[in-house]
């Protein structure tokens, strides 16, 4: 097999008070590897460290994380040892962010085509004619009619699902290995995300780009995921190729994402609910942190820290209940 | 079938849309809700579902008495609301209560959770001090907090706890029916299901009526009796969960059914993915309102527009697939 395109060895981004006194361990210990032309989904629930994990990548943390411990390989060197000019070459270039809410990512002050034709002339260098042209091409690809006219509108004369397949032409323009999506469709109808959706599938397609889709719905990962990172308090508790997880999931909060959830075929008279709240980053329980709800937890749960297992082809988890197997 | 709790017939709601600063003039009117007829019954559950800007939300408001209608009648237990006298205005606004989407907007947060729960019951029917507590702390319990809660302040919450507080408010005035606006899609998935859980288990035991307002589709099937498929401030199909659930009908629920995400990798389905978006209520199109996006439109769509008729015993359906224009 040939080298994968990112591989993330260990992660561990902390936000650190600024006296130093209080640790909140937002990634801890996050690791998966990543092919070119793949998809891989992270699932988790808010706080579970998803987008702090995805920023670590791009090396855009807020002002008190750290990244603390890991390497982020990508395409053969370590983006962590890499200056801060040499990571703007990376940005906007090589790997790419789509941002939830294409309201905030958008600026209202510019046109669209001034705003998709920047990385092109900062990374490409490209002007003029040639650089319109694109853009023009960039727009038809993400299925804007009349891109003419397009380019010289605001933000604001589109409608929300146009404004995010701008964002999406932004985040191609210039080919990048690597697309992180960061809950791209939760501000969309559910007709619109269908579109978005298959279009983010037709551009991979044509480009062999891989792609990371953070996401918390489960429905998005099994249509659009090769493999699947469930991510819980900062760890990665399981992570399988995308039928695996559905098929044979190993650790008890994946199971219980999965029964969570209405199914739109047949019906369920109750859905199976998991108790009590995702814990508090800054005050976490000891032992593995799942083990306060989780209905399988041992006394052993309680006290240590579940290590990572091997249950199967590339499906790792964390869960004490695979130490005896 | 049950006795019906609430009739809505025929109900519009335009809003104006104004030209000029002194001299307003309407030069337009936004068609909000076009004629919405439905029916919900005592301890059943009416499900609307739509893209954003269908009327969903209007049609709530307009029951909620936050919004007059433009025409169209709003029946509860046999009485048209507009006609009502001021004393019993009150005890509808009393029996129809409200759970909003985001728990973090709809809790003031520099009150005590105790007198957010308490304040419908002193506006409507003040109780005594110490009956007043025990009431909240019942509350409380029904929708599963600790009881002691009642001194904390929102901010104290999670998300899914706040959800539970607003329910418990909703509840306070014993109301026959609560209008649940997206009252899950603001929870993290695990909370999701709880919450589902706890307003299943309300209706139950307090034989409640909902209207649960909601854009994510398998949610609305697993929660609702009857279900109402709206498209630009129209009801397109009317039906049971199970109906809509095994034999959608309308192209657009079709659609909306394919576009909803599946539940596992290799769920197979019927691929419609309607093209375009919603048109602008400002100006919408002739005859059927969804025969620009349909992938089945006739020429009679552009033309006529299709009423909502029966095709099966309770499925109604508005398309001229299902009835040949004679």
């Amino acid at each position: 097999m040939t080298e994968p395109l990112l591989d993330i060895k260990q992660l561990r981004t902390y936000f650190v008070s600024a006296k130093g006194t209080r640790v909140v361990k937002a990634v801890d210990g996050v690791s998966f590897t990543l092919n070119e032309g793949e998809t891989m989904g992270v699932v988790g629930e808010s706080g579970s460290g998803k987008t702090v994990t995805s920023l670590s990548i791009l090396r855009l943390l807020p002002p008190a994380a750290r990244i603390v411990g890991g390497e982020i390989w990508f395409a053969g060197e370590n983006l962590l040892t890499k200056s801060e000019r040499e990571m703007q070459r990376v940005r906007g270039s090589q790997i790419t962010m789509i941002l939830q809410d294409p309201l905030m990512s958008l600026n209202p002050l510019f046109t669209i085509g001034n705003q998709i034709g920047e990385p092109l002339r900062i990374h490409r260098g490209m002007r003029g004619h040639s650089l319109t042209e694109r853009v023009k091409e960039l727009l038809r690809g993400v299925r804007i009619s009349s891109p003419e006219v397009r380019m010289r509108e605001y933000p604001h004369q589109m409608s929300g699902g146009m404004r995010q397949r701008i964002v999406g032409a932004i985040g191609i323009s210039c080919e990048p290995r690597l697309l992180i999506a960061d809950e791209p469709t939760t501000s969309l109808d559910v007709t619109i995300q269908a579109q978005y959706l298959n279009l983010l599938k037709d551009i991979q397609l044509r480009s062999g780009l891989a792609m990371i889709f953070i996401t918390h719905n489960i429905g998005i990962v099994a249509r659009m995921c090769d493999k699947v990172a469930v991510m819980y308090a900062g760890k990665l508790v399981e992570r399988a190729p995308v039928r695996t997880i559905f098929n044979q999931p190993a650790h008890p909060y994946t199971e219980a994402l999965l029964n969570a959830m209405p199914k739109l075929t047949d019906k369920t008279e109750r859905l199976w609910s998991i108790e009590g709240q995702p814990p508090d980053l800054s005050n976490l329980p000891t032992g593995c942190p799942f083990s306060p709800r989780c209905p399988k937890a041992e006394d052993r749960c309680h006290r240590e820290v579940p290590p990572e297992y091997q249950v199967g082809d590339q499906h790792f988890t964390r869960c004490w209940l695979w130490e005896r197997r | 079938m049950s006795d019906t709790l609430v009739e809505i017939r025929d109900l519009k709601k335009y809003f104006p849309v104004m030209k000029g600063v002194i001299f307003q003039k309407p030069i337009g009117w936004v068609k909000a809700v076009d004629g919405v007829s439905y029916t919900i019954g005592t301890g059943e559950t009416l499900g609307l579902v739509g893209e954003s800007g269908c009327g969903k939300t209007t049609t709530s408001k307009l029951l909620l008495m936050l919004e007059k209608p433009t025409s169209g009648a709003i029946i509860f237990r046999g009485h048209d609301i507009q006609t009502l006298e001021k004393n019993e205005l009150k005890t509808y606004r009393r029996g129809v209560q409200a759970v909003f989407q985001d728990p973090f907007s709809s809790l003031n947060p520099r009150i005590r959770v105790g007198d957010i729960i308490a304040e419908p019951v002193v506006v409507n029917e003040p109780l005594p001090k110490a009956q007043m507590q025990e009431r909240v702390q019942e509350l409380l319990r029904l929708v599963g907090l600790n009881p002691g809660a009642s001194n904390l302040f929102p901010h104290e919450f999670s998300g899914g706890q706040r959800q539970r507080i607003a329910i418990a408010r909703a509840l306070s005035l014993n109301p026959s029916l609560i209008v649940l606006d997206e009252p899950v899609s603001a929870l993290d998935v695990s909370i999701r299901a709880q919450i589902m859980n706890l307003l299943q288990d309300l209706q139950q035991q307090f034989g409640l009526s909902y209207l649960l307002i909601a854009h994510d589709l398998a949610a609305v099937l697993h929660l609702s009796t009857n279900i109402a498929v709206m498209y630009l401030g129209k009801i397109v199909e009317f039906g049971t969960s199970d109906e809509l659930r095994h034999k959608p009908l309308h192209p657009y629920t079709q659609a909306l059914f394919s576009a909803a995400l599946p539940s596992h990798p290799d769920e197979q389905r019927e691929e419609i993915i309607i093209a375009g978006e919603v048109p602008s209520p400002l100006n919408p199109p002739a005859g059927c309102r969804f025969h620009p996006r349909c992938p089945f439109a006739k020429p009679v769509c552009s033309e006529i527009e299709p009423a909502l008729r029966s095709a099966t015993n309770g499925h109604q359906v508005a398309c001229h697939l299902y009835n040949e224009p004679s």
